[in-house]
């Protein structure tokens, strides 16, 4: 379910060793990333990790305090917001609140004096284009969440910048329109061959849109990858524990294994600590091919078509993996000895 | 009886007792002073002196409004969206009046304006003018002193309206290549309409009232309303024609700030 459109290998914008501070506080620490035309990328990280000050930097809104920034190879550390050019959806939708929906989105047209014919006909265009035709002369206070949502991107897409920011822009909304809007976002993408930098927190949302993922912790770049493999390839912990569930072991170098049991390793694994494997690679078995783990059901929490498992392993670690409620055996009971089997090759080490 | 509304019993009786009454008193006096019937109504609406007073009201509290207004707008953009230094004079000087009684304040501009005051005195050793200019027993102290009392007031509703303008608006619209002039006018200054209307209110209705500032430093020149009728109160008694006046000026603040009210309330939706 990736966007479409057609990434091309050209790098548009890069980031060099880019950082900020707010007085003492490192809110981003020598980020470096390049961004290629038509690109779909998500910054993802929890709430405070610079996620919002790399998007402002990028548009221009705020100084960078180390490295610097590119854009088609030239260097657009100093430019303005306004020089750079770039649409930005900013959180919390940002409209003129005494403009009506069709005033909003003539806005940036009129400051770049444009006709008077021109701006109406954009404007008819970009009412058209995100569906908001017969609520041109409403104030935003009219409007529900998504509707203003909807003007926001349109005001930031009417002067067809080669470049669209977007900060959190479904945070506000319930689920089912945040589906909805994840769909038209993504055809606006594919129809546009617009390059987005899309800021959320929802890891489901990143996965689902992204033709690449950055994931940010504390200031700090962890990795940057198409969706898969920053999921299946996490850099480290902090990525696999962010995307999705994972089970994560310690290594014990001396048994060659986890501790009391010997493991068959991704070849990896000896410079590493611990060792994770995503809950839908494992297997409960009487005995299998693979490593195999012996383990005590702790809880079952019953989902209706599957059951979630938390067991515990001899060492004490916990696991948690899904059992399908399917024809076949029932899901184990609290207190059940058991095995719990994977494949070397979904393993990783961190 | 609900509980709450037995417990504002008391203030609803005091409220009563204290204003309520005297006010149809009044009303009594203005249809019954020296004749019954509505004779004071129709002297105080024809009559040269009090239409010329009720008039010259109207525009000096008009003008009045406009300038406290003006000048609180540029007092509050500084104090609310200065830099942190010019914020604290900007809040010193914002305070300071209140702490001074207008009978003070109103002697401090006399002290100030008059022929013999500061100002002119300035002047003339400067040598940019050769005698005194008239700055006192006119209109343009009567503003120049009523503005200078009501600013701090405005200033108040204005600050709550900036406050309130999302910043990231202004970030957007800069970003978009506004300039900091097409900011200001296109989008803070209607964003912060509800302030100004806000301001307008009070600084109207409380110019209304005014009577020491208008009273010293109008030197007589400019009779008010208010004062017109402590004239007609304690000076050349005519209680009637006071209490005919006063109805007349409670009804006519009453009808211009119902209309502002509703304008304010459309804003605010
Ligand atoms: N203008 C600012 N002044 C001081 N600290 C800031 C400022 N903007 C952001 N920060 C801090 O920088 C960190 C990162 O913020 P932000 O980029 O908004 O995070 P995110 O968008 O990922 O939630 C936060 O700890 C925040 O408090
Ligand atoms: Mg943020």
């Amino acid at each position: 379910m990736k966007s479409e459109a057609i990434v091309s290998n050209t790098t548009q914008i890069e980031a060099r060793s880019v950082g900020k501070t707010f007085g003492k506080f490192h809110a981003l620490r020598d980020v470096s990333l390049q961004i290629s035309e038509g690109e779909f990328l998500s910054l993802l990280g929890p709430s405070g990790s610079g996620k919002t000050t790399f998007l402002t930097l990028l548009g221009g809104y705020e100084p960078v305090t180390r490295g610097r920034l590119m854009l088609e190879g030239q260097d657009m550390t100093s430019w303005s917001a306004n020089q750079r050019g770039f649409g930005m959806v900013f959180q919390g939708y940002a409209l003129f609140p005494h403009l009506t929906v069709a005033e909003n989105i003539a806005f940036p047209l009129k400051v770049q004096k444009r006709s008077k014919a021109q701006v109406t006909d954009r404007v008819a265009q970009m009412v058209e284009m995100v569906g908001l035709s017969g609520h041109e002369h409403k104030k935003p206070k009219a409007l529900s969440g998504g509707q203003q949502q909807r003007v926001a991107l349109a005001r930031a897409l009417a002067y067809e910048p080669k470049v669209l920011l977007l900060d959190e822009p479904f945070s506000a909304l319930d689920k089912n329109l945040r589906g909805q809007m994840q769909e038209e976002l993504r055809r606006l993408h594919r129809d546009l061959g617009t390059t987005f930098v899309f800021v959320t927190h929802d890891q489901e949302e990143a996965l689902a849109l992204s033709s690449r993922i950055a994931i940010f912790n504390h200031g700090e770049l962890q990795q940057i990858g198409t969706p898969d493999e920053v999921y299946e390839r996490p850099a480290n912990r902090f990525t696999a524990e962010f995307l999705g569930d994972i089970n994560i072991l310690s290594l014990d170098a001396e048994a060659g294994g986890i501790a009391g049991t010997p493991l068959e390793l991704p070849a990896s694994a000896t410079a590493y600590e611990h060792v994770a494997i995503r809950p839908e690679h494992m297997r409960l078995a009487a005995a299998g091919d693979g490593n195999q783990l012996p383990a005590r059901v702790r809880d079952r929490v019953y989902l209706g078509s599957k059951s979630r498992l938390l067991l515990e392993t001899r060492a004490g670690e916990e696991l948690m993996l899904y059992f399908d409620n399917g024809p076949g055996l029932p899901p184990p009971d609290r207190g059940a000895e058991l095995n719990v089997v994977w494949d070397t090759r979904d393993s990783f080490a961190i | 009886m609900r509980p709450v509304l037995f417990l504002i019993c008391p203030v609803l009786l005091f409220l009563g007792a204290s204003y309520l009454l005297p006010f149809l008193g009044i009303v009594q006096l203005s249809f019954t002073d020296p004749d019954p019937g509505l004779a004071q109504y129709g002297r105080v609406l024809t009559e040269d002196l009090p239409t010329g007073v009720i008039w010259r009201t109207l525009r000096l509290c008009v003008i009045v409004t406009a300038v406290s207004v003006s000048c609180a707008y540029v007092i509050t953009l500084l104090w609310v969206r200065g830099s942190p230094l010019v914020r604290s004079i900007t809040e010193l000087c914002i305070m300071i009046p209140f702490w001074i009684s207008v009978l003070s304040r109103a002697f401090g501009w006399l002290s100030m304006l008059s022929n013999r005051g500061l100002l002119n005195t300035w002047l003339q050793d400067l040598g940019l003018i050769d005698s005194a200019i008239q700055m006192t027993r006119n209109e343009f102290a009567v503003v120049v002193g009523m503005s200078h009392y009501l600013i701090p007031f405005a200033v108040f509703p204005l600050a709550t309206a900036m406050r309130n303008v999302d910043e990231r608006v202004l970030t957007a619209a800069d970003g978009m290549g506004a300039s900091r002039l097409r900011i200001f006018w296109q989008v803070f200054l209607p964003m912060t309409a509800s302030g100004i209307m806000g301001a307008t209110l009070l600084v109207f209705v409380f110019s209304i009232g005014f009577y020491v500032t208008p009273a010293l430093l109008g030197g007589g020149q400019s009779v008010l309303v208010a004062e017109l009728i402590y004239l007609w109160l304690f000076q050349i008694p005519q209680w009637g024609m006071a209490a005919a006046m006063s109805v007349v000026l409670m009804l006519g603040v009453g009808g211009i700030l119902f209309i502002l009210m509703r304008r304010y309330g459309e804003m605010a939706k």
